[in-house]
């Protein structure tokens, strides 16, 4: 047997991380303990995402629970001699609230950490995702077990009682999915994972799929008992190369101990998963898209009725979820619906996990009850906005939702709530926006994405985000007309009414949601020829100033080479080459680059 | 098409039609793994692949066109990948695109530089963007970018 270690310490090994460093890190931990001869009484384990990326890589040590931040290979040394050895903690390397710059030695009392209630993510960042005995050890496959010896009709009826409702977006009853699939005719049966996160800015599923592979398996199996599906598949985007060996490897382990494969635990019951990866397509997140990628057709959206719970895969009944509803599901099972149902709202239950982004100082996952109010994400768990500017505006649900505005920060978040203020839950990005963010050009990045995403099957989409792009593209090169926004809000409601699928019906939200909390910006642009924010590089313009020693910086720095002129005097900036990026102002060591 | 492509590369393409071509739905799986054996997705190779599983070559063309990650042209040894998301575009993710175009030389309309050793594409979001601004190149994440660091981390790979 393992001998018991006196110490853990616990390396990030998500994809943050990872690529600040603590790939090399992990190894050089475990090195030097061998070389003090104390590998045996502490243990190094990789884990999964903590969800405070941007401080990565991060390092927590146990039993204590003291928490360090972008720790970088030169810190090992004093790691093991200062901490493990001399049982000191390393003040330079603990996380400092954003807000008081007071270092915060222990995990728990973090405020990022603090008002969060981890019930999806509990596992991340704190087991080894490779290793199913740790997942088992946290209580992992309980809810299997449990459901197990249950009748399948009795497992639909406690998620039913649970009130959990899809993460992906739309934010259906999951038991009554369940439930419609169950009831099906047809003998065979199909449970699909959706973990085509397509969303920019959501990145929950990644976390949960890397940094806790188990938790989703566990909650297909026990799905597909309960609808009565034999095979599952997960429809994983390619640009995950981490999750996708992560599964692969938590398959094979589960299929080794009898979790999978036939007759899971001695019940009769048999159940396998495949994993299909996605070929790059937005509109695949959309569930009857992403089952024509799975027969390996072009991934285009069909009108339902019918719905995949009746035709689906093939033709046969198919229940489809995404990540993080089937990470709720073994903790539902093992606790019981009751105990779910009495987190969150009237109408929305439980917790919700938020991908934190943007013009924030903790950027990072955070789940948190239903309920909680915007204000205290981002101020209490956010930190705030950074750099002393002011807050605008947060963008949440990605290109399908829409902005809240400073007004409706103390909103108690809900799935209502959200579509009411003309935004809606989604996958649960934010994107935090500061005084130097236009409204104007956000609203232009999300139709770019929606547009260029549009499969073309049907016209009001294919044409109608095309024209809005065009007509906000004019807009924000200056040339925009008074009779743009009511075009714009024309377009938009026959886009929402005339479309298929989700892409469409909602691709003119964050236009209407902007125009409706930001109009004035858009008047701006139209009357006065300028952007408010300063961002719109058809209004401003960069120049180099008297001030100029002629030191070279800028023009070094310029990606574009539009920065001429001789060492030792001035410089200047053509604008015809200039793209307004801000570079050079950036390096001028005398304040010499004005923007106006 | 054996003057084109090496015979193993070949042989290896038909092991996957082999092993693949006769179950369902494998069509997106096996273009996936036909380019990484070819780097891209020739059309000898389409014909070969329609020729093996019995699908029609318009409907292949199809498939390939409609997502991101298929290529009909020949790509670079390193795959680039500037992430244009939401978070990356807030945080100066243009400026890193600008950078990134200088240092490997490439002029307008270009993606893949001339001696085959970078393909620079955007993406929609990579999932990573506690880090924004980042960057991928072939699996490997880089983050917190500023143009200063890109030449350095291209030359890495050089």
């Amino acid at each position: 047997m393992e001998k018991l270690a006196r110490a853990h310490v616990l390396c990030c090994g998500g994809t943050g991380c990872s690529s600040s460093g603590s790939k090399e890190i992990i190894p050089a931990l475990k090195e030097k303990l061998a070389a003090r001869g104390m590998a045996d009484e502490v243990k190094v384990v990789e884990t999964g995402c903590h969800g405070l990326c941007e401080l990565g890589p991060l390092v927590i040590v146990y039993p204590e629970g003291v928490f360090y931040t972008r720790v970088q290979l030169s810190d090992v040394d004093e790691i093991v001699e200062t901490h493990l050895v001399k049982g000191r903690v390393i003040e330079r390397l603990l996380f400092r609230e954003p807000a008081t710059l007071a270092s915060v030695p222990d995990y728990d009392d973090i405020a990022f950490y603090k008002k969060q209630h981890r019930y999806a993510l509990v596992n991340c960042g704190h087991i080894n995702p490779e290793s199913m005995e740790e997942y088992i050890g946290a209580e992992g496959y309980e809810g299997l077990a449990k459901a197990l010896a249950m009748k399948p009709e009795d497992v639909i009826a406690e998620i039913k009682k649970s009130g959990l409702r899809g993460r992906g977006g739309a934010g259906f009853p999951t038991g009554n999915k369940w439930q419609f699939t169950r009831n099906a005719a047809g003998d065979k049966k199909y449970v699909v994972c959706n973990a085509d996160e397509g969303d920019p800015g959501a990145f929950m599923d990644r976390s949960v799929l890397e940094g806790d592979p188990h938790r989703v398996l566990e909650g297909m199996i026990i799905c597909g008992y309960a609808v009565g599906a034999d095979e599952g598949y997960i429809y994983c985007r390619a640009e995950y190369p981490l999750a996708i060996k992560r599964l692969q490897g938590a398959i094979k382990q589960a299929m080794e101990a009898g979790l999978l494969g036939d007759n899971i635990l001695e019940s009769g019951f048999s159940f396998t998963i495949h994993i299909k990866e996605g070929a790059g397509a937005f509109v695949c997140g959309e569930e009857t898209a992403l089952l024509g990628s799975i027969e390996g057709r072009r991934g285009m959206p069909r009108p339902r009725p019918p719905f995949p719970a009746n035709s689906g895969l093939w033709g046969k009944p198919t229940n489809i979820n995404n990540v993080e509803t089937f990470a709720n599901i073994p903790s539902i099972m093992r606790d019981g619906g009751d105990y779910f149902a009495s987190q969150g709202t009237e109408t929305s239950k439980g917790t919700k996990v938020f991908a934190l982004t943007g013009k924030i100082n903790n950027t990072g996952l955070a789940e948190v009850p239903m309920g909680i109010t915007m204000r205290e994400i981002i101020y209490d768990i956010g930190g705030g906005i950074p750099n002393g500017k002011k807050f605008k505006a947060v963008q949440i649900g990605g290109p399908s939702g829409g902005c809240l505005p400073e007004q409706l920060l103390d909103l108690a978040i809900d799935y209502e709530s959200l579509t009411k203020a003309g935004a809606m839950m989604g996958s649960g990005g934010l994107v935090v926006m500061d005084e130097t963010t236009c409204m104007v050009d956000v609203a232009r990045y999300f139709l770019n994405f929606t547009q260029d995403e549009s499969c073309g099957k049907c016209t009001p989409c294919r044409e109608g985000t095309k024209r809005m792009l065009e007509i906000l593209n004019r807009i924000c090169d200056g040339k925009g007309t008074e009779d743009d926004i009511p075009l714009l809000e024309s377009l938009a409601k026959s886009i929402k009414a005339g479309s298929l699928c989700a892409l469409g019906q909602t691709a003119p939200n964050p236009v209407l949601s902007t125009l409706n909390f930001f109009r004035h910006e858009y008047e701006a642009h139209i009357r006065d020829h300028k952007c408010p924010a300063g961002v719109c590089t058809a209004f401003v313009g960069y120049t180099i100033t008297d001030a100029c020693r002629g030191c070279g910086l800028c023009k070094k720095a310029c990606p574009v080479e539009a920065i001429s002129g001789e060492v030792k005097s001035k410089h200047v900036i053509d604008p015809e080459k200039c793209i307004k990026c801000g570079a050079c102002q950036a390096k001028c060591p005398f304040k010499a680059i004005d923007k106006g | 098409m054996g003057e084109r492509f090496a015979e193993k590369d070949l042989a290896r393409l038909d092991e996957v039609l082999a092993d693949l071509g006769s179950q369902r739905g494998t069509l997106i799986p096996i273009l996936q793994k036909a380019q990484e054996i070819f780097g891209y997705l020739p059309r000898e190779v389409l014909i070969r692949i329609s020729e093996k599983i019995n699908v029609p070559i318009s409907q292949i063309y199809g498939v390939v066109t409609f997502y991101a990650q298929f290529h009909l042209k020949p790509r670079g040894k390193n795959i680039v990948r500037s992430c244009q998301g939401t978070a990356c575009h807030v945080r100066g993710a243009k400026a890193i695109l600008a950078e990134l175009r200088k240092q490997l030389g490439l002029e307008e309309g270009e993606s893949t530089t001339k001696d085959l050793g970078f393909t620079l594409e955007t993406v929609a979001c990579i999932g990573c963007c506690g880090l924004a601004p980042v960057l991928m190149i072939n699996d490997e994440t880089h983050g917190r970018l500023v143009p200063d660091a890109i030449k350095g981390i291209l030359d890495n790979y050089r």
